[in-house]
């Protein structure tokens, strides 16, 4: 790296910078994946326990029954979600599909309400 | 091969791995919605099923490697080059590891007890 680059005006300002759309869903893209995959785990842990016998399968079931555990499960949701459809928009740009401005703005947007609406659907069916 | 080429490589990978989870989510979903309710019976016949226990062990593969991917990204984004980095992407490749080890083990253990 040249010393140059150090020169660059640096503004960090996480409260005054305004992210487009665009830059809304893919951050969420990024802050999803990552709580996905601090879950891997917990997802192996489970299918474990599922798997070991009848006792340990209504423990894992069992989870679902507690309160904290359903409201816990709606971010789960979002995350998986919000990842799914903004990953399949990323598919689609890959095969140069929906590149325009425009248009990228609207899908963003789109990616960004389906990621709720299924969240605002799993609670609504566990809580 | 180049550094350059290592990266498109692992962004193929970061692609084709996505597609698998997309289409295995889609169909596990379906699948276990429209042939519910499950019990312990039913779930472990599933997973020991052959075709749906390699799907599975694929699924896997394909999610420890999009995570990789994926941690890896953010680590190379946000921790700057040095031994700090170099920890963390160890770490991840150490987690990824031993989670990968892991599910092998929770598969071949359903399929012969």
């Amino acid at each position: 790296m040249s010393n140059n680059n150090n020169q660059r005006p640096v503004f960090l300002n996480l409260f005054q910078i305004r992210l487009p759309v665009t830059g809304v869903a893919s951050i969420a893209h990024r802050i999803s994946g990552a709580i996905l995959l601090l879950l891997v785990p917990l997802l192996l842990y489970g299918l474990q326990l599922s798997l070991r016998g009848p006792e340990d399968f209504a423990r894992v079931t069992g989870w679902l029954d507690q309160t904290w555990v359903r409201l816990a499960a709606i971010p789960v949701v979002w995350a998986l979600a919000h990842h799914f459809f903004a990953g399949i928009r990323f598919l689609l740009m890959d095969l140069d599909c929906g590149l325009n401005v425009d248009t990228a703005r609207v899908s963003a947007w789109l990616v960004l309400a389906a990621g709720a609406v299924t969240a605002l659907v799993a609670a609504g069916c566990l809580l | 091969m180049s550094i350059r080429a290592q990266g498109l490589r692992t962004w193929l990978w970061q692609r084709l791995s996505a597609a698998y989870l997309a289409a295995f989510l889609l169909f596990s979903l379906a699948g276990w919605i429209l042939a519910g309710p499950w019990d312990y019976v039913r779930w472990r016949a599933l997973l020991t099923d052959p075709v749906y226990a390699v799907a599975t062990a694929l699924f896997f593969a394909a999610l420890l490697l999009h995570g990789w991917v994926g941690g890896r990204d953010i680590v190379m984004d946000y921790v700057p080059a040095g031994a700090l980095r170099f920890a963390a992407l160890t770490l991840l490749a150490l987690a990824v590891i031993v989670m990968g080890a892991w599910a092998v083990v929770i598969l071949l253990l359903a399929q012969v007890t």
